[in-house]
């Protein structure tokens, strides 16, 4: 794969240098194509996708009306941010990505069905999309059934591979593990109190700690609680948290719930700075909403932060901001998001072929160098390799990253006794 | 005099034309993916059908369809879940062998109340009986102690509220939030197929038919004058002897079979249940394709829920960001501009003209006809 040679984000003037040859690493390995033109439509796609001379379509799919617009929004954006750079670097296999954008609406059912839309209607060549677990396990039948290809950005729960589906997200154990072991060694966390919303996700992940930190670590679990999606009453848990004294709160508490959680904790008294708090599930985004000075000195454990110290990172933010307003914050999920056009590309280039199956099959073993989070990789089982890192949240709502795993982890999304 | 006919003329000519476009002109017409969303859309048509019964003719105003609804449409995903989950479907769990969502909340053998749903007739009863009951214990409750009107309404709301919290909660039983997904076959025939899909559109029409002339019986008989004359002077009939309560019970239970009709079509059609078709916004959505269509009418009510549902998809497929403000202006306007919905528009630009039409042929049966449909005060479409 001699073409793999940084497609990433270029300065505007560099880009522009490169328009004219932006197909030329896309050509060099498709044997007996000219230079001067494209692969014939018909060699690069034989299952009649929405492909032609000059142009391809992909779907995008998330809910931009409803209560999960706040969070999938970002993912839209970086999306758009990511094929908007890949055209201008001259597109896939010579062809301009065009891109069909659907509504999920916050509901599951409608995200199965706008799936279906764009596979049997539109034929688009791959779908980036879908963000809660719920919407995914609503859209893998319809991907697994007319065969399509999803890029999906969360980190979620595991438990779950697919041919047509690529996990640009951590999967559990990868975000999970190694943010235990830290905080278990330096903070000599040995009592954890775990606390989360009650859905798959959460349930999972705390599944998952407890086996890690009564297994691995010789510690306890002193308590484990379970909120609704959407709640806003956490005194009662607050005060069991006092009368515990545990040594973390470890938290998985999601969306609008953590606004509620964050400042009640700070009114009953509970100084993040002294009490160590680990979470999965705050980004820079959730930051906005529950406020810099709520949560300055929890801890959260995840791959990506706006703040990383990388010269990828750095290109990305401000191609970010340039496209979609200075105000605009980046989380995990958002730089999740931006991979998923970035690696479909690179695997079309390497399949020489829009094909689902062949992209499927050439999945394994892509590198995406100039990933803002710096290199990923992807496994035989469809889940990327990643580091996990740890951020503590300062005041102005960014993260200071204090730790970071020195290899990649491997994806395992079915842990041998974890389960 | 008035059960002379089953169909007025008017009646007939819905019929025969919602027949003619649902069993012949859609078909012929649409690939299977829009076929499929029609088949969506008319699993609503049910409810509305029932909501014409109840609120139309009734009087009573159910905001919580929604409910029976998703009863009806549980019983077949359980029924479909337990096919899916067979052992050697879910060898990875710790249990094999049970729906997955149990499995990763800690469930380890099939709840009581789940195992009848291994039978199909003993699932087709639940469909029937459990939201009827479910209907019959808060008409009962409600209706005896004279509650109605508004107070009925917010009641019906706050039990579609409380059965979201309670499928959302309960995820070990109900599969929570994520609803219940990936269903399969039906007694070993896949139901994902495009030619399946075929099939279970006519039969969905066929039934939606059948349920038509259920309704229009209903109507007809004295059962449905009593409705009526409930709707516009309750203690008139109450002092006339007739038990109102009873009648109200008949009227919502009916509308609730006939919902949770709609909801197992749907789990069949999508092959998918969540609690997002249990709310009070699903449930409210569903009184507002019943009164596009007109709450008089039971053809009205059909047509008013595929306008409805296609102005959805087609509003939000060409405007993502902003199909809501669109979907909301077009539920302003016609209830600003025309009350009695759809068959109101039929009944005073259209129908005037089609019976001029058949005047200058039969002048004579012509009076007969149009004297009863004002007497009715449910003029048909």
């Amino acid at each position: 794969m001699s073409d793999e040679k940084k497609p990433g984000l270029q300065s505007p003037l560099r880009r522009k240098l490169l328009m004219g040859m932006a197909a030329l690493p896309a050509m060099s390995m498709l044997p007996r194509t000219s230079f001067a033109q494209a692969p014939a439509t018909s060699a690069i796609n034989t299952t009649g996708l929405a492909v032609t001379d000059t142009e391809v379509t992909v779907g995008i799919l998330h809910s931009v009306t409803g209560t999960m617009a706040i969070s999938e929004t970002g993912s839209v954006q970086a999306e758009k941010l990511a094929i908007d750079q890949i055209n201008a670097m001259g597109g896939v296999l010579g062809r301009k990505i065009k891109f069909i954008q659907e509504d999920g609406a916050s509901d599951w059912p409608t995200f199965a069905e706008k799936a279906k839309k764009l596979l049997v209607n539109d034929k688009v060549a791959a779908i980036m999309g879908c963000w809660t677990s719920a919407s995914r396990k609503a859209v893998l039948p319809v991907m697994e059934q007319y065969n399509g290809m999803l890029y999906y950005p969360t980190f979620y729960e595991g438990l779950e591979q697919s041919k047509n589906v690529i996990y640009t997200g951590q999967e559990a154990t990868q975000q999970i593990l190694a943010g235990l072991d830290w905080v278990s060694k330096t903070k000599n966390g040995k009592s954890f109190y775990l606390i989360g919303s009650d859905y798959i996700w959460p349930r999972t992940s705390m599944k998952i700690a407890r086996k890690h930190i009564e297994g691995k670590l010789g510690g306890k679990v002193s308590g484990e609680e379970y909120f609704p999606l959407g709640h806003t009453q956490f005194n009662s848990v607050i005060n069991k948290i006092k009368l515990t004294k545990p040594d973390v709160i470890y938290a998985a508490v999601v969306g609008g719930s953590n606004v509620a959680f964050y400042k009640q904790l700070k009114a009953a008294g509970i100084d993040l700075s002294k009490q160590t708090m680990l979470t999965i599930s705050v980004t820079e985004d959730e930051i906005d909403g529950i406020g810099g000075e709520n949560i300055a000195g929890a801890y959260a454990c995840m791959k990506y932060f706006q703040s990383l110290d990388n010269p990828n990172n750095k290109e990305f933010v401000a191609a970010f901001k340039k496209m979609w307003g200075e105000k605009t914050v980046i989380g995990d999920v958002t730089q999740a998001a931006y991979l998923g056009p970035w690696l479909w590309k690179m695997t079309v280039e390497k399949a020489g072929s829009f094909d689902v199956d062949k992209i499927a099959a050439a999945s394994a073993g892509i590198e995406f160098t100039k990933a803002p989070e710096g290199y990923v990789k992807i496994h035989p089982n469809h889940h990327l390799w990643s580091k996990a890192r740890v951020g503590q949240a300062q005041l102005d709502g960014q993260f200071k990253v204090v730790y970071e795993t020195p290899e990649l982890i491997e994806p395992d999304p079915f842990p041998k006794g974890y389960q | 005099m008035i059960n002379s006919r089953f169909f007025n003329r008017s009646e007939l000519i819905g019929f025969l034309s919602l027949l003619l476009l649902l069993a012949v002109i859609l078909p012929l017409f649409l690939d299977v993916f829009r076929l499929n969303l029609v088949a969506k859309y008319l699993t609503y048509a049910f409810v509305a059908i029932g909501l014409v019964m109840c609120w139309g003719y009734g009087g009573i105003l159910s905001l919580g369809q929604g409910v029976f609804f998703g009863l009806g449409g549980y019983c077949m995903a359980m029924f479909l879940k337990l096919e899916a989950s067979s052992v050697e479907n879910t060898k990875i769990q710790s249990t094999p062998g049970i729906p997955d969502f149990m499995d990763w909340n800690q469930i380890t053998s099939l709840p009581m109340f789940w195992k009848p749903f291994h039978s199909l007739p003993l699932t087709i009863i639940a469909i029937l009986v459990v939201p009827t009951l479910l209907a019959f214990i808060i008409g009962a409750a409600m209706f005896k102690r004279r509650v109605g009107g508004v107070y009925f309404a917010i009641i019906t709301q706050a039990i579609a509220a409380i059965a979201t919290i309670l499928i959302i909660g309960q995820q070990g039983y109900t599969g929570g939030i994520n609803g219940m997904t990936d269903l399969r076959t039906l007694n070993g025939w896949d139901i994902r197929t495009d030619h399946a899909k075929v099939i279970l559109y006519f039969f969905e029409v066929f039934v939606l038919f059948a349920c038509i002339i259920a309704a229009q019986f209903i109507r007809l008989t004295k059962l449905g004058r009593i409705l009526v004359a409930m709707r516009e002077q309750e203690d008139r009939v109450r002092f006339s002897g007739y038990s109102v309560a009873n009648f109200k019970i008949f009227a919502f239970c009916a509308a609730a079979m006939f919902a949770a009709i709609g909801g197992a079509m749907f789990t069949l059609q999508i092959g998918f249940m969540s609690p997002s078709f249990v709310g009070i916004v699903p449930s409210i959505e569903m009184v507002i394709y019943t009164a596009v269509g007109g709450r008089m009418s039971i053809f009205g009510a059909v047509y008013g829920t595929l306008l409805v549902n296609y102005a959805k998809t087609m509003l939000s497929e060409s405007f993502p960001e902003l199909w809501l403000f669109g979907l909301g202006g077009l539920f302003i306007a016609v209830v600003l501009f025309f009350p009695n919905g759809l068959s109101g528009i039929w009944r005073d630009h259209v129908a005037r003209h089609v019976d001029r039409l058949f005047a200058m042929r039969s002048s004579a049966s012509r009076k007969a006809w149009a004297s009863k449909s004002v007497a009715d005060g449910a003029p048909a479409e």
